[in-house]
């Protein structure tokens, strides 16, 4: 008889980037304890950087994410050019500036849509990646890639935006301006997503500055940072924009927050666009030298830092990164104990960290300890959760 | 007052200022004071905590807490050196509750005990993970060097 071969496929879902699993402790229908582990996909990039030569390194450390495949590079890249204080063309900084908020506005509507999904409205989601797509083809556009664009090289930047593209690019942000615009008042003034999204899952401003969350996440809790004005890079203290805040820490605060920040950033590609100056677009890098740099970067999830030491060769004798979802995953203990089983997945995704964690819930009942829901049915039982509002 | 001067006027001789440049301040701190400059940073000039690196080398494990002050747009680097074999610091939880895990984090990758931590269980690394191997450590060449004889 013949052997048949058997190809193990997880335990990661192949369509999941960043597994975390959650464990909810649950009485009836109310989360009364909750634990997280995470580790699934520490793939030792810290470790490997070290024998990465800077050029190299770049195009590692955007391969952390594949959502927001450009903070990485952003804040490695502000980094190395902190050890030896190297000058970028200010052509390069406008640049980077764009493809920073480029990946702020998919990013964020990437997140709009699923979040709607995770409630039930299915229209959100369909309408919230259909106009990130323009956003996409405009990466085309600059980058010749719609994800992972490779834009980034320490002294400045790879590719230049052609002066022809110009118009056209500045014509597609206008209409994502629009498009988003219009989803904003959409999702605002929706009785129903109101009913499920405020006075949930609720981050008070003083467990947002203990926990030291960073981003939306923190802007919705009240706490008033943003590293692109706090630590002004790249062309960000060249433009007229705002930060966004809400005080009352709950989803509703967040949706609220990430919308119009999408609106903030089209503002920010629009000036840049218009202001760009002519020149050149990269330094002349031949050599980093020694010594310690430390960059950081606004990503769409909030503050992400690395830190360089340089030996003085090509390779970083140290590099460590510090992921924005770091300092915002441990918020969910706050957030999610008291609250109804039906709005964890909802809770637990609105930080953002990449939505698989969702997928890789399980609900445990605290008294015979079983496995009472999966991730698949606590989104079903979500869905349901906002049918009933509706019927009200 | 400059930040350097405000802590130079309260730590004295004890901590060494390395200003690098107008957005980067690099302080090395003794362990024994550490988290009262880390107190002093947070309350009287409002430094946030962003994360600790850890950084082998070879005789000691340096910490470096990063906390931006972001008013003076400037960020602050207290480079506390901890002495091996010990490695032992106390936990900056009182001070920060964001670095638990962080702390967590360097634990298992550099082996640093950090004293009075709420909970130092593995985060990142398999459970199985060999007790007493650190990844992220230096190799050390240093027995291969010493060792210049075999048998044959």
């Amino acid at each position: 008889m013949a052997k048949e071969r058997i190809i193990p496929i997880g335990p990661y879902h192949p369509l999941l980037e960043e597994p975390e699993f959650f464990k909810f402790y649950v009485e009836g229908e109310r989360i009364v304890d909750a634990d997280v582990r995470v580790g699934y996909n520490h793939r030792g990039v810290e470790k490997l950087s070290e024998s990465k030569t800077y050029d190299q390194a770049t195009f590692l450390v955007e391969r952390i994410c594949g959502i927001c495949s450009t903070s990485h590079p952003f804040a490695f890249v502000n980094a190395v050019e902190d050890v030896s204080a190297i000058e970028v063309p200010e052509r390069a900084l406008f640049i980077r500036s764009i493809i920073g908020d480029l990946e702020r506005i998919h990013s964020h509507l990437l997140w709009v849509g699923l979040a709607g999904h995770f409630i039930g409205y299915n229209t959100v989601f369909m309408w919230a990646w259909k106009y990130r797509e323009p956003v996409l083809d405009m990466f085309e556009i600059i980058s010749g890639n719609r994800n992972h664009y490779g834009m980034f090289k320490v002294g400045g930047v790879r590719r230049d935006i052609k002066e022809n593209d110009i118009p056209g690019l500045v014509k597609a942000i206008d209409e994502v301006e629009k498009f988003c615009t219009m989803l904003l008042k959409a999702v605002i003034d929706d009785p129903v997503i109101k009913a499920r999204t405020q006075h949930v899952g609720i981050l008070k401003q003083q467990d947002a500055l203990d926990l030291g969350v960073v981003g939306p996440v923190a802007r919705a809790s009240g706490v008033d940072i943003d590293i692109r004005r706090d630590h002004p890079y790249a062309a960000y203290d060249r433009v007229d924009w705002q930060v966004i805040t809400m005080k009352d820490g709950d989803i509703f605060s967040r949706t609220a927050v990430r919308l119009l920040e999408i609106i903030e950033s089209t503002k920010i590609i629009r000036q840049c666009l218009k202001q760009m100056p002519q020149g050149a677009i990269a330094a002349d890098v031949r050599e980093i030298g020694r010594g310690e740099g430390v960059g950081q970067h606004e990503a769409p999830r909030g503050e992400v830092i690395h830190y360089i030491r340089a030996n003085g060769s090509n390779y970083p004798e140290r590099h460590k990164i510090r992921a924005p979802s770091f300092m915002n995953v441990p918020s969910f203990k706050k957030t999610v104990i008291g609250e109804q089983l039906a709005d964890a997945a909802l809770i637990t995704a609105a930080v953002d960290p990449c939505y698989c964690c969702t997928e890789r819930m399980a609900a445990v009942d605290v008294e015979t300890d079983k496995v009472i829901y999966s991730g698949e049915e606590l989104v079903r039982l979500s869905q349901q959760k906002t049918e009933r509002l509706r019927g009200q | 007052m400059r930040i350097d001067e405000s802590l130079t006027n309260k730590f004295g001789q004890q901590i060494e200022v390395q200003g690098k440049s107008k957005r980067r301040l690099f302080l090395t701190v003794p362990k024994a004071i550490a988290l009262e400059v880390c107190r002093f940073l947070k309350e009287e000039l409002g430094a946030r905590f962003s994360t600790i690196s850890g950084v082998d080398t070879r005789s000691a494990v340096e910490l470096l807490f990063h906390l931006p002050i972001d008013r003076e747009h400037l960020v602050v680097t207290l480079r506390v050196p901890v002495a091996k074999p010990d490695l032992e610091m106390p936990t900056a939880t009182g001070v920060y509750p964001a670095a638990n895990w962080v702390e967590r984090e360097i634990r298992e990758m550099f082996g640093v005990n950090f004293l009075g931590h709420p909970n130092l269980q593995t985060l990142l690394l398999p459970d199985d993970w060999p007790a007493g191997v650190y990844p992220l450590r230096k190799h050390s060449y240093d027995s291969e060097i010493e060792n210049t004889e075999r048998e044959n």
